[in-house]
């Protein structure tokens, strides 16, 4: 090993301790800009030593600087134009593109690497370039399709036909058993229909799932990614891609398994498709009956401004009614009453994992307010009002009993507040397809109204009533 | 270290790297869930090292429309990773922004007054 080579290793280890440093100081929001920019300061290292290799070498023709470079030009810019432009909301599409790009370009290369060795490719490369070609391409048609979804461009609506499943397992079986073909005896073409196979089977994989799993998917197809990535740096041997693509692999795992469980389902039951189907349990399980009472906002204006400590729950539905701006005015005209505030955010609020945190400190929530399920929970005895805003499945006091479609699932215990009020459009079921106990509640008021409007009624009437 | 099979080796730092990751990354809070995985995407950007050395081996058509296509994909990944990364981080604040340069600790019910919603930088 010539010096050259050896300083950049070492180069390449800076770079992955950058990664890890920077993840590390993700662990408080006080250090996490910080480790940003840690990870961003490993980037560009990473990257330069690579060019170094390159140039040191004199390794690559005038028409490769000008598509390398060119290529990273476009990309650059587009990538510069998405992050400065995109809508908060709109961030679970965004990072769907993020996943497809980094899979596509990691099975590129392991295309590249493979046309390139030709028949002289070794068995133990081969493993590795297939599983990088595969996986990267299931990455990328797959996250294609989840962004479509989420933004509208596909119907969000499980999309799925008879013998689906059976189309699914005969492409994993096409690319799978080709794969293992080509390790024995190398061939271009059948890498071409493998990677077809791949596509198909992230299009057919990601199809089928609804628009409320999307936490999961994207968790998933995040975690995936990252593999490919590793992969693709077993291909050319490249430790620092192996490093980067395993702490995206972990990452992306250790957040499928929080969605997950957080939604009660497991992976396997996701992606196989349907929730709550067939489930008559629900209405067997015999939930306690009642009235449902209804309010103005009068009403709960003055219930909230005289109270002295107020949680808000704030689910998917405040997100879709983009009112995370008036949620934020109407704790702030109750906080200038003395009253204490805070949110309850559920694990899958939202259409990412953590999505409802950045949707509220748009709206400048300050984040010391934003509270996570378990350390909320015991919070909710003390709070005199719990205001619950589009949120439903995840507030159902029925999760605590056996046999209903969401028993098991962790909720916010906000059937413990002394009274509640629940802003929601109409009594529709959530995504279970169950009826929410909390709305038959004795303490419970609903208050039937779009989010947004609901949110600026509220405000207006404590200005007027309370001053 | 020359005595191990390079697939060994390369395996050896992916598994542990795989600890690692689940050990700092179980650490983040849910509060921080969004922008650790747009920070994750950011990270497997790293994927654009890979990209440049292939475009170093193309040599013909095809190879230099790949390299084209991996460069493009890698780039928009990594600039638009950290970008939108720091956005949001930027977003996440201990006390509301107060407008102008009101920086004091305000005394009192003042505290309350100063209607700051939508004024921030974010808006």
């Amino acid at each position: 090993m010539s010096t050259f080579d050896w300083v950049i290793q070492l180069i390449y280890v800076l770079a992955a301790s950058c990664f890890v440093l920077g993840l590390h100081l993700m662990n408080t929001p006080a250090t996490a800009r910080r480790g940003n920019q840690v990870s961003a300061a490993g980037m560009i290292t990473a990257v330069a030593a690579t060019l170094a290799i390159v140039v040191h070498g004199n390794l690559i023709s005038v028409t490769g600087w000008i598509v390398m470079i060119t290529g990273a030009l476009v990309g650059s810019a587009a990538g510069l134009y998405s992050a400065r432009t995109v809508q908060m909301t709109a961030m679970p599409q965004l990072v769907s593109m993020f996943n497809a790009v980094g899979g596509g370009a990691a099975a590129l290369v392991g295309v590249h690497d493979y046309m390139n060795a030709g028949a002289r490719v070794s068995a133990t490369t081969s493993v590795t370039t297939l599983l990088d070609v595969i996986i990267g391409a299931v990455t990328f048609s797959g996250s294609l399709i989840a962004a479509g979804k989420l933004q509208g461009l596909i119907t969000s609506a499980p999309v799925t036909f008879p013998g689906a499943r059976i189309v699914n397992l005969l492409l994993a079986a096409v690319a799978l058993g080709l794969g293992a073909f080509v390790i024995a005896s190398p061939s271009v073409g059948l890498l071409l229909i493998i990677i077809v196979a791949a596509l198909a089977f992230g299009v057919s994989m990601v199809m089928p799932i609804g628009g409320a799993d999307m936490p999961v998917v994207i968790s998933l197809l995040n975690a995936f990614t990252g593999t490919a990535v590793a992969m693709a740096g077993f291909v050319i041997g490249n430790w620092a891609l192996i490093i980067a693509g395993a702490l995206v692999g972990a990452s992306g795992g250790i957040l499928t398994k929080l969605m997950a469980d957080a939604m009660n389902r497991s992976i396997r039951n996701i992606i196989v498709g349907g929730f709550g189907t067939g489930d008559a349990a629900a209405a067997l399980a015999g939930g306690p009956g009642g009235d449902v009472k209804s309010i103005e906002a009068d009403d709960a204006a003055i219930q909230l401004a005289y109270a002295s400590k107020v949680i808000i729950v704030p689910g998917y539905g405040l997100a879709a009614a983009q009112a995370q701006h008036e949620v934020a005015a109407l704790a702030e005209e109750l906080e200038s009453h003395g009253v204490e505030v805070s949110y309850a955010i559920h694990p899958v609020a939202g259409r990412m994992p953590g999505h409802m945190n950045v949707l509220l400190a748009e709206a400048n929530v300050p984040y010391p307010q934003l509270r996570e399920m378990d350390e909320i929970n015991p919070e909710f005895a003390r709070a005199d009002v719990a205001l619950v805003i589009g949120a439903n499945d995840v507030t159902n006091p029925a999760a605590r009993r056996p046999g209903t479609a969401i028993s098991g699932m962790p909720i916010l215990d906000v059937d413990q507040a002394k009274s509640i009020i629940v802003i929601k459009r109409s009594m529709g079921h959530g995504y279970a397809g169950i009826d929410n106990e909390l709305y038959v509640d004795p303490k419970t008021n609903m208050y039937f109204a779009d989010a947004k409007k609901a949110l600026t009624e509220l405000t207006a009437a404590i200005k007027t009533l309370v001053g | 270290m020359n005595s191990y099979p390079a697939l060994l080796v390369d395996v050896t730092i992916f598994v542990l790297a795989l600890w690692v990751g689940f050990e700092v990354i179980s650490k983040v809070p849910a509060t921080l869930h969004t922008p650790l995985m747009s920070a994750a995407n950011s990270i497997h950007g790293i994927v654009l090292a890979g990209a440049i050395l292939i475009a170093v081996t193309a040599h013909n058509a095809v190879g230099y429309v790949i390299a084209f296509l991996a460069a493009a994909f890698a780039a928009a990944n990594v600039v638009g990773g950290y970008v939108v990364t720091g956005r949001m981080l930027k977003m996440f604040r201990r006390r509301p922004t107060l407008p102008a340069t009101s920086a004091a600790p305000a005394v009192g019910a003042a505290a309350a007054h100063p209607s700051v919603n939508g004024d921030g930088p974010a808006a």
